[in-house]
């Protein structure tokens, strides 16, 4: 039982590892990363479509990463390049993805709201929990975020990108291109963020319709429970995919209904932003369009 | 025309006009590639929406909707605030008004149970909007992320609440149905109307939105909103209470997304049925943003949006109806992108000169 459970868990929790990595790298450099959704989604539908016409998950797979690094380079595009509101930008880039996958589902599959069955990773998506083991995914996945953890952060580019998000000016006056270390850690998160969905849709082995289901936010919400910390938004995506997975155990015992389960992410962040679990403060410089 | 004004209208129409040029493009590479000729698309979209009654009907039933949850977005903006929760206080209103009027006798009659429904739909929202505005005037909170996740912790109660709570009629994800509360349709009065669902929440919408035009620019505690929104520390220094003009700002917006749940709940289908806003909270910050945060131009706006979302069904036979969601995202994107830039053009121009543009509060 308990087994299952974890199994579970780190099962929900790739998708969320994946995209708040890359969360953390954009919010680390300033920039504020309501697009999460977007990049998952999108990188969902790109996945299954390079999936269907190749055949092959891999390829799947790397035409999912390239849907994300497109829609981050939208991104930083508008926020970076144009200065535009990144709230904003957000929100207008994450309906536009919503909207694309459903043309294009139209289009592609004659379909509103999944694709055909395509090639991906591991068996059935409720097949044995086991079987979530021998998925590479699942392992790249929590590699990248001991990586993020350890690595990123305290390379010369994790420098340069911390410098950016707390004082552009000061980066700046120290030889630092501000705009282009901030475009190079929103193109990246787009294509982590996409791996998250790119690990839904081949996991699930299909796409359907607005399947990232506020993935995004969670992930999102990780961040900022996590403080920015990429360790510490590792550990609250696999305390939020905990209680996912515990959900799914007591369903139909109807001890909580599932509803409330799903706040709990939600309501943590709350709590964490109320400054009851110590104090959150985001990067000095985010959501500024200048400097 | 003072410079002045002349301006604030030419850095409010730019971006507009040069967003919708953009829109065009895009509308036609995704109508081409549908293998549909743009021409014939575009002109059913005009017929299907204001070539007829009943599509301006229905374009004016979704404009009102529309015009609160961008008024809310809106108000909040001019005070430095940036509201995404519209989607839930637009939810929790139309649900507290199915609420007071099943909590009603219908023997009351509508000229009692009406205003109550108003009220009741006002103080929902205003309560959702109530929590963001207190963690940040308390605790310096940020709004986005506290309404965001408020979003997702409101609706999952309201699933809740429909889907085991016993409020709803078996079966279904709708509450009884409350005809003694019912606000009379257009089509009551003109017959042409016949089958859209524009109401006289309509009139609620263009008082609401007179309303806050007055109380932005015509009262000092809207002076002191906006003052807050363009320079907190020098309205701070002032002797403005910062923190309470927030949670003013925020419940009042909480309250006018709320007011818009009741074009639904009261004008249209007489209950609360879950999952009713459909986007149109956040669809709200596109009416915001393109209305320029002034109420006439959230009206206006409001009802460009309306139109595409309308005009969506009307193509659906030629192209996926999807197209307009596409376009809703690059119209927000583009004018984002465009404002800083038009901005930039506008002052490097010698007329530059002239007094420092309209203060509009954190401009997006």
């Amino acid at each position: 039982m308990l087994g299952v459970i974890l199994l579970q868990t780190l099962r929900i929790a790739v998708p969320y590892l994946f995209a708040a990595s890359g969360g953390v790298l954009a919010e680390r450099a300033g920039i504020v990363s309501l697009a999460l959704e977007g990049f998952m989604l999108g990188g969902a539908f790109g996945a299954t479509l390079g999936a269907y016409y190749s055949g092959s998950a891999w390829v799947g797979l790397a035409a999912g990463i390239g849907a994300g690094l497109l829609l981050g380079a939208i991104h930083a595009l508008a926020c970076v390049r144009f200065g535009a509101n990144q709230i904003v930008a957000g929100v207008a880039l994450n309906l536009m993805v919503v909207g694309l996958t459903r043309f294009f589902l139209r289009l592609a599959f004659g379909s509103s709201s999944n694709s055909p069955r395509v090639p991906g990773f591991g068996g059935e998506g409720t097949a044995g929990a086991l079987a979530t083991l021998a998925d590479p995914p699942l392992w790249l996945g929590l590699a990248l975020m001991v990586v993020m953890a350890l690595g990123v952060l305290r390379t010369r580019f994790g420098l340069r990108v911390r410098a950016v998000g707390e004082k552009p000016e000061a980066a700046e006056s120290l030889g630092v291109g501000v705009a282009g270390v901030r475009w190079t850690a929103v193109v990246a998160s787009g294509g982590l963020a996409a791996l998250g969905g790119c690990w839904l849709a081949l996991d699930q082995h299909q796409f359907t319709d607005q399947m990232t289901a506020g993935r995004g936010f969670i992930a999102l919400a990780a961040v900022i429970f996590g403080r920015w910390e990429p360790v510490r938004a590792g550990i609250a995506c696999l305390l939020f995919a905990f209680a996912e997975a515990l959900q799914i155990q007591v369903q139909g015992t109807n001890v909580i209904p599932s509803q409330f389960v799903t706040m709990i992410p939600y309501v943590l962040t709350l709590v964490a932003l109320a400054g009851l679990v110590g104090r959150s403060t985001p990067p000095a410089a985010l959501g500024r369009s200048d400097g | 025309m003072s410079p002045r004004t002349r301006r604030a209208i030419e850095e409010g129409l730019l971006p507009t006009l040069a967003a919708l040029l953009v829109a065009l493009v895009a509308g036609d590479l995704l109508i081409l590639s549908y293998g549909q000729a743009p021409g014939a698309v575009w002109r059913l979209m005009l017929d299907g929406t204001w070539g007829n009654a009943y599509g301006i009907g229905q374009v004016l039933y979704k404009a009102t909707t529309l015009a609160f949850t961008g008024l809310a977005v809106a108000v909040g903006l001019r005070a430095g605030l940036f509201n995404i929760g519209a989607e839930s206080q637009l939810a929790a209103g139309g649900f507290a008004a199915a609420l007071m009027g099943l909590a009603l006798p219908p023997a009351l009659g509508p000229w009692v149970a009406v205003p109550l429904c108003l009220a009741a739909a006002a103080v929902g929202g205003g309560m959702v909007g109530l929590v963001p505005g207190l963690l940040r005037a308390r605790f310096g909170a940020h709004e986005v992320i506290a309404t965001i996740m408020l979003n997702f912790v409101v609706l999952a109660f309201l699933n809740w609440c429909m889907a085991s709570g016993g409020l709803s009629v078996p079966e279904t994800l709708h509450t009884r149905a409350i005809p003694h509360a019912s606000v009379p349709r257009l089509a009551s009065f003109l017959e042409a109307f016949h089958g859209s669902a524009a109401n006289l929440v309509l009139l609620v919408a263009i008082a609401t939105a007179v309303a806050t035009g007055w109380f932005l620019f015509r009262t000092r505690q809207g002076y002191e909103l906006r003052a807050v929104g363009l320079q907190p520390e020098a309205a701070e220094n002032a002797g403005i209470r910062v923190p309470r003009t927030w949670l003013i700002a925020m419940v009042a917006s909480g309250a006018i997304a709320g007011l818009g749940g009741t074009n639904f709940v009261l004008g249209y289908k007489q209950y609360f049925e879950d999952g009713f806003t459909g986007g149109a909270g956040f669809l709200g910050i596109a009416v915001a943003l393109v209305g320029r945060n002034h109420p006439l131009g959230v009206v206006l706006a409001a009802l460009f949006f309306a139109t595409l979302s309308q005009g969506g069904l009307a193509i659906h036979a030629l192209v996926p109806k999807q197209m307009v969601e596409v376009l809703e995202g690059v119209v927000i994107l583009a004018v984002a992108m465009s404002v800083p830039a038009v901005r930039a053009l506008l002052r490097a121009r010698p007329r530059a000169a002239a007094p420092a543009a309209a203060p509009v509060a954190a401009e997006g």
